[in-house]
C-alpha cells in the first residue's frame, strides 16, 4: 500500500490503531481455520463509531476491500482477508455501554467478549444464553456475524433470537441503526439478515441484546447405552413424552476415551453416554427427571448417574466441552465438520458414517447435539501415512453431503467463510443464491465488505474440507471446541 | 371488466391459462383493499403458478395484492394500485408433519386453526396464538409478523420458522432456510420475508418448528388501581424465576388495570407456580380467571366501525407510563379507550370517539409519547379516510434507503403490493 495512503489511514486511528510491520501482520493472516492464509495490506483498530466510518469511507473512496475482526476464533475463515485487502479489528471496542435490568437489555461495542455479557448481568440473576465454547474470547460481533450457537441452543435458541439492535458502518461508510431496544419496529427485518451475513453486509458498531433470567433449578443426568442409536432413540422418546430438555447431548466411544484422557470426568465406561439437562421451576424439574430415567432405560441404558451437586455438574459439562479438543490426544490429525440432520435421521446416518469410515478405514469420533441434530463427527487420520489425509478429506465431505440428502444443513455452528462456499450449491439452488446475492448487493453494491466469501467463484472446482489445526487459544488453554 | 383490462384483455387470457378459467374472477366490491377496487381475483393451485402468475403481472406492469385468510386487509397504507388479488385458497395443505423431528411444512393458504388441529394429533402445537387462527392463514401470519400473547414464552413467530419457500416477482421460486432447527448456511432471508408484508415475494409455504402442548393450564388475574402499580407487578414478575407463557395488562379505565399471568406444565408445578405468583404479588390478589382473556387482542378489532386500532412498541418497564397518559389525553377528548399490553412491551390500543378529528388529536399526542420513550407506533386499523391524513407506519429511522434499494432488487416494477409498506414501498 503507498504511503500516502497508510499516513491517510494513520491520521484516522493514530499509531495505537494502525498495524502494518510485516511479523504484526501475520497474526492477522488467518483465523481459527489455519489453513487458508493471506497477509493483509495494513490492519487498522478504531476505537469509535467514527473512526469506523472514517477508515471504511476511505476504503470505498480507494476501492480496498476490507473486512471486520473480532477474536478470530471462527472456523470458517470468514476473518481472511483478501489480497491486497485491509483487516478492520474491533477489539478496541470493547466497552459495555448500558445494563438495564429491569428490561433484560443490554448494549454492548463490538468488542466485548460473549462471557462478559453474563458476567455483567450475572449478579442480578441473569445470563446471555447463546454459550459457544470459545466464549471466553470469541467477541459479540463474531456471534452476530456467524449466528452462534453452543450447548443451550436446544431450548434458548442460537444468537438470532437474542439480538434487538444493530449500529453497523455500510460499505459507503453510512451509519445505519437498525432495529432497536423495542420489539417490532416498522419496515423491513434487517437486524434478521445481519446476524449470520458472516461479515459481508458492513461493520457492527454497537449491538443491542437480550439477557434472560436464570432457571430457579437445573438438573444434569448422565445414562449409558451400547450404542448411539440407543442413545438417539431415548432423546426422541424424551421429547415425545412432552420434555423440553435444556440441552440433550451425545458422545460416543471414542470421544469419551478423548474426553476421558484429557479431563477425568469420570463418565459411565460405555459405548455412547447421553446427557439430560433439564431446567426451570424446581418443583417441575425434579417430577420430570424422576421421568427421565425410566425412558432412558425402556431405551437400553444401563447406568443412570444424576449429577449431585453444582460441581459435579460441572464436572460433566467439562467434560463434554472438552471432548471436541482432547481428540487431539487419541489421534495426531482431524477433521472437524459442523451438519445438521433432522433428529430422526440420527441412526441412520450414524449407520452410514460407520460404514463408510470402515470402508475407508479411518475412525470418526461423534460428538453432537442430538437434540437439534447438529453433528460434529470428528474424522481421525495420520497425515504421515500416505493416502490417508486424501481419504480423510473425501469422508468430510461424504459426511456433509450425507446430511444434505437426510434434509440438513452443512453448518450449523461454523459458518460458510471460505471453507465451504463451494458446497452451497449443494443446499441451494442458482435462484436461491441469486436471491442471497441480491440482498448482499443492495447492502454492498460495490463488492468490498468480505469479498469472495460465501458464494462459490464462478469458476472454482469442489474444493476439499481442510485439516484442522489447534488454534494459539486452544494451545493456551483459553477454550475447548464444542 | 375495468379500463385496464379491456385494454389489456391479453392478460385474463394469459393468467387463466396459467392457473385455469374457473380459478380466475372477475373481482366483487367486497374484495376491495381499503377502497381500492381490483379486476381480477386469481387462486393459482401451486408455488410454480404464483410465480409465473408474478412473472406475467410483472412484465405486463399489473400489481398483485397477495391474501390469505384477508384478516389483516386494513394494515399498511391505501395500495397505490390493485389490479389482481392473488388468493393462497388453494395452497392450504399441511404437507409433512415430521412430529420425531417435532418441525412442520405447510403451504402458505392455510389456516392456523387447521394446522394446529393436524398437529394437535401427536400432541405438537405452534407455539403462538395470532388473531382470529380460524380465518388467519400461515402467509398471512408471516407476512405481517403477527405474534400473540405465548410470545413471551417462546418467542416471535420468526422464531418458530425454520424455512420459506417463496415466489419473486421474477417468476423464480426460492427456498430460505430449511427444515433442521439449526442452520447457518447462507443469509437468513426467511427473516427478511417475514413481516415484509408481500412486498418482496409471495410466501408459498413454511417449515416450523414445533413444541409440545401443555398437560395443564391456569390463567390468574389482578385487578389493581393505578397504572403504576400494575406495571411494578409486572416488572416483579418479569424479574422472578416463575416460567408463565403469558404476560398482560388490560385496560378501559385508568382507576381498573388487570394483570394476567398464564402458567403452562404439569399439574403438579402449576400449584406451585401460584403459590410463588401469590408471595410476589403481596396485597395484590390473584385469582384464578378464564382463558379467554389471552383473546382480549383480538376483541380489539371486532366491530371496528371508525375506531382506531395502534400497535405501540415500547420497553416492559414503560407500559405504565405509556398507559397513564394514554387515559390522561383521551379523559378530556371524550375519547374511550382499551388497551392491552404484553409483558413483552407490545401494546395495542382501541380508540374510539365520536369524531375524525377528536381520534386524530389522541393519537397525534400518543404518538409523540411514544417517541418520547423512543418507542414506535404503527396504526393496524382506522378508517380509510384518515390513511389520507397519516402514515400508519409512522417515520422511519435512517435504514429507510437501504429498504428501498432491497425492495429495487426484489420487485424493481413494484408489482407486489405497491405503497402499502414504510416510505412508500
Ligand atoms: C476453540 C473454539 C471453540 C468454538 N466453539 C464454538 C461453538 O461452540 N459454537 C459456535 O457457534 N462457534 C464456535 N466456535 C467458532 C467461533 O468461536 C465463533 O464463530 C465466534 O462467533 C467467532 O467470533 P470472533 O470474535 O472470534 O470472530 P472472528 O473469527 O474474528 O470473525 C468471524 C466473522 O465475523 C466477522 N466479524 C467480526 N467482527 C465483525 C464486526 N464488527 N462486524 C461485522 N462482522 C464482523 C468477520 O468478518 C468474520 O466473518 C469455536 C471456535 C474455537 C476456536
Amino acid at each position: 500500500m503507498n504511503a500516502r495512503l497508510v499516513s491517510e489511514f494513520r491520521s484516522i486511528v493514530g499509531d495505537a490503531g494502525l498495524v502494518s510491520g510485516p511479523e504484526q501482520l501475520r497474526t492477522y493472516e488467518c483465523d481459527g481455520l489455519t489453513l487458508f492464509r493471506v497477509v493483509p495490506e495494513l490492519v487498522l483498530l478504531p476505537a469509535t463509531a467514527q473512526e469506523v466510518q472514517a477508515i471504511v469511507k476511505l476504503c470505498h473512496r480507494e476501492r480496498i476491500p476490507f473486512v471486520a475482526r473480532g477474536s478470530g476464533t471462527g472456523l470458517s475463515g470468514g476473518a481472511l482477508p483478501v489480497k491486497g485487502g485491509i483487516v478492520i479489528g474491533v477489539s478496541r471496542m470493547n466497552r459495555i455501554l448500558e445494563v438495564d435490568v429491569p428490561n433484560a437489555r443490554v448494549v454492548v461495542e463490538p468488542g466485548v467478549t460473549n462471557s462478559a455479557i453474563t458476567a455483567a448481568v450475572s449478579p442480578h440473576g441473569y445470563f446471555y444464553a447463546p454459550d459457544p465454547s470459545s466464549q471466553v474470547v470469541c467477541t459479540v460481533a463474531g456471534n452476530v456475524a456467524e449466528n452462534s450457537g453452543g450447548a443451550h441452543c436446544f431450548k434458548y435458541g442460537v444468537t438470532t433470537t437474542y439480538i434487538l439492535g444493530l449500529e453497523v458502518v455500510v460499505s459507503d461508510g453510512s451509519l445505519l441503526r437498525l432495529g432497536g431496544a423495542s420489539l417490532d419496529q416498522p419496515g423491513y427485518d434487517l437486524v434478521g439478515p445481519f446476524v449470520g451475513s458472516e461479515g459481508t453486509f458492513g461493520i457492527v458498531t454497537k449491538i443491542t441484546l437480550r439477557v434472560i433470567k436464570k432457571p430457579e433449578t437445573t438438573q444434569t443426568l448422565m445414562a449409558a447405552f451400547n450404542s448411539s442409536s440407543e442413545a438417539g432413540a431415548a432423546v426422541s422418546a424424551i421429547i415425545a413424552a412432552g420434555m423440553f430438555p435444556a440441552a440433550l447431548e451425545i458422545m460416543d466411544r471414542l470421544a469419551l476415551e478423548a474426553a476421558e484422557a484429557a479431563v477425568h470426568p469420570n463418565y459411565p465406561n460405555c459405548q455412547s453416554l447421553l446427557l439430560v439437562e433439564l431446567d426451570g421451576s424446581t418443583r417441575e424439574v425434579e417430577l420430570l427427571m424422576e421421568k427421565v430415567g425410566p425412558i432412558c432405560q425402556s431405551c437400553g441404558a444401563w447406568e443412570l448417574r444424576l449429577a449431585k451437586s453444582e460441581a459435579e455438574r460441572m464436572a460433566v459439562w467439562k467434560g463434554r466441552k472438552a471432548a471436541f479438543a482432547a481428540v487431539g490426544r487419541i489421534s495426531p490429525n482431524y477433521l472437524v465438520q459442523d451438519g445438521v440432520i433432522p433428529r430422526t435421521a440420527l441412526p441412520r446416518v450414524l449407520g452410514e458414517i460407520d460404514r463408510r469410515s470402515a470402508e475407508k478405514g479411518l475412525r470418526v469420533a461423534n460428538v453432537f447435539h442430538a437434540g437439534d441434530g447438529n453433528l460434529h463427527p470428528l474424522v481421525l487420520y495420520d497425515r504421515r501415512i500416505a493416502g490417508q489425509e486424501e481419504r480423510a478429506m473425501e469422508l468430510a465431505e461424504d459426511i456433509l453431503r450425507l446430511c444434505v440428502e437426510a434434509g440438513g444443513s452443512i453448518t450449523g455452528e461454523h459458518g460458510i467463510g471460505e471453507e465451504k462456499k463451494q458446497f452451497m450449491p449443494v443446499m441451494f439452488s442458482a435462484a436461491d443464491l441469486d436471491a442471497m446475492q441480491r440482498l448482499r448487493s443492495a447492502f454492498d453494491p460495490y463488492d468490498l465488505c468480505n469479498p469472495t466469501k460465501m458464494f462459490p467463484g464462478t469458476d472454482a472446482k469442489l474444493q476439499r474440507p481442510v485439516a484442522y489445526e489447534p488454534h494459539p487459544i486452544e494451545i493456551a488453554g483459553l477454550a475447548q471446541r464444542y | 371488466m375495468s379500463q385496464a383490462l379491456v385494454q389489456n384483455n391479453e392478460a385474463w387470457i394469459e393468467l387463466s391459462a396459467v392457473v385455469g378459467p374457473e380459478h380466475l374472477r372477475p373481482a366483487t366490491p367486497e374484495d376491495a383493499v381499503e377502497a381500492v377496487q381490483p379486476t381480477g381475483v386469481i387462486a393459482p393451485g401451486t408455488a410454480q403458478e404464483v410465480a409465473q402468475v408474478l412473472r406475467y403481472c410483472n412484465s405486463a406492469g399489473l400489481t398483485i395484492i397477495p391474501r390469505g385468510g384477508g384478516t389483516q386487509l386494513g394494515l399498511g397504507n391505501r395500495p397505490s394500485r390493485a389490479d389482481f388479488i392473488l388468493s393462497l385458497e388453494r395452497l392450504n395443505r399441511v404437507i409433512e408433519h415430521a412430529w420425531g423431528d417435532m418441525t412442520v411444512t405447510v403451504e402458505a393458504g392455510c389456516t392456523i386453526d387447521k394446522l394446529q388441529g393436524v398437529l394437535r394429533e401427536h400432541g405438537q402445537q405452534l407455539a403462538a396464538d395470532p388473531m382470529q387462527p380460524e380465518r388467519a392463514t400461515v402467509g398471512g401470519v408471516l407476512a405481517t409478523a403477527e405474534s400473540g400473547t405465548l410470545r413471551i414464552r417462546y418467542g416471535a413467530i420468526r422464531d418458530l420458522v425454520l424455512g420459506v419457500e417463496m415466489a419473486l416477482p421474477d417468476g423464480s421460486v426460492i427456498k430460505a432456510g430449511g427444515k433442521v432447527v439449526k442452520n447457518v448456511a447462507g443469509y437468513d432471508l426467511t427473516k427478511l420475508a417475514i413481516g415484509s408484508l408481500g412486498t418482496l415475494g409471495v410466501i408459498t409455504r413454511a417449515v416450523f418448528r414445533l413444541h409440545p402442548v401443555p398437560v395443564a393450564t391456569a390463567s390468574y388475574v389482578a385487578t389493581l388501581p393505578t397504572a403504576s402499580e400494575a406495571s411494578k407487578l409486572v416488572l416483579a414478575i418479569l424479574d422472578s424465576h416463575l416460567v408463565y407463557t403469558g404476560l398482560q395488562i388490560h385496560a378501559r379505565r385508568a382507576d381498573q388495570i388487570f394483570v394476567h399471568v398464564r402458567f403452562e406444565g404439569i399439574p403438579e408445578s402449576l400449584q406451585d407456580q401460584y403459590v410463588k405468583l401469590v408471595r410476589i404479588a403481596g396485597e395484590h390478589k390473584f385469582v384464578e380467571c378464564a382463558g379467554d382473556v389471552w383473546t382480549a387482542r383480538q376483541k380489539l378489532f371486532v366491530n371496528p366501525g371508525s375506531a382506531v386500532i395502534c400497535k405501540c412498541c415500547v420497553l416492559p418497564s414503560q407500559i405504565g407510563s405509556l398507559c397513564h397518559a394514554l387515559f390522561q389525553q383521551a379523559a378530556p377528548a371524550e375519547v374511550a379507550v382499551t388497551l392491552v399490553a404484553q409483558g413483552t412491551g407490545l401494546a395495542e390500543v382501541r380508540l374510539d370517539a365520536a369524531g375524525q378529528q377528536l381520534l386524530m388529536t389522541v393519537l397525534r399526542a400518543l404518538r409523540s409519547e411514544v417517541d418520547r420513550l423512543e418507542g414506535t407506533m404503527t396504526v393496524s386499523q382506522c378508517p380509510v379516510a384518515m390513511k389520507d391524513e397519516l402514515d400508519v407506519w409512522g417515520t422511519l429511522k435512517d435504514a429507510l434507503p437501504l429498504m428501498q434499494r432491497i425492495k429495487q432488487k426484489f420487485d424493481p416494477g413494484q408489482t407486489l403490493n405497491p405503497g402499502r409498506f414504510v416510505g412508500g414501498i
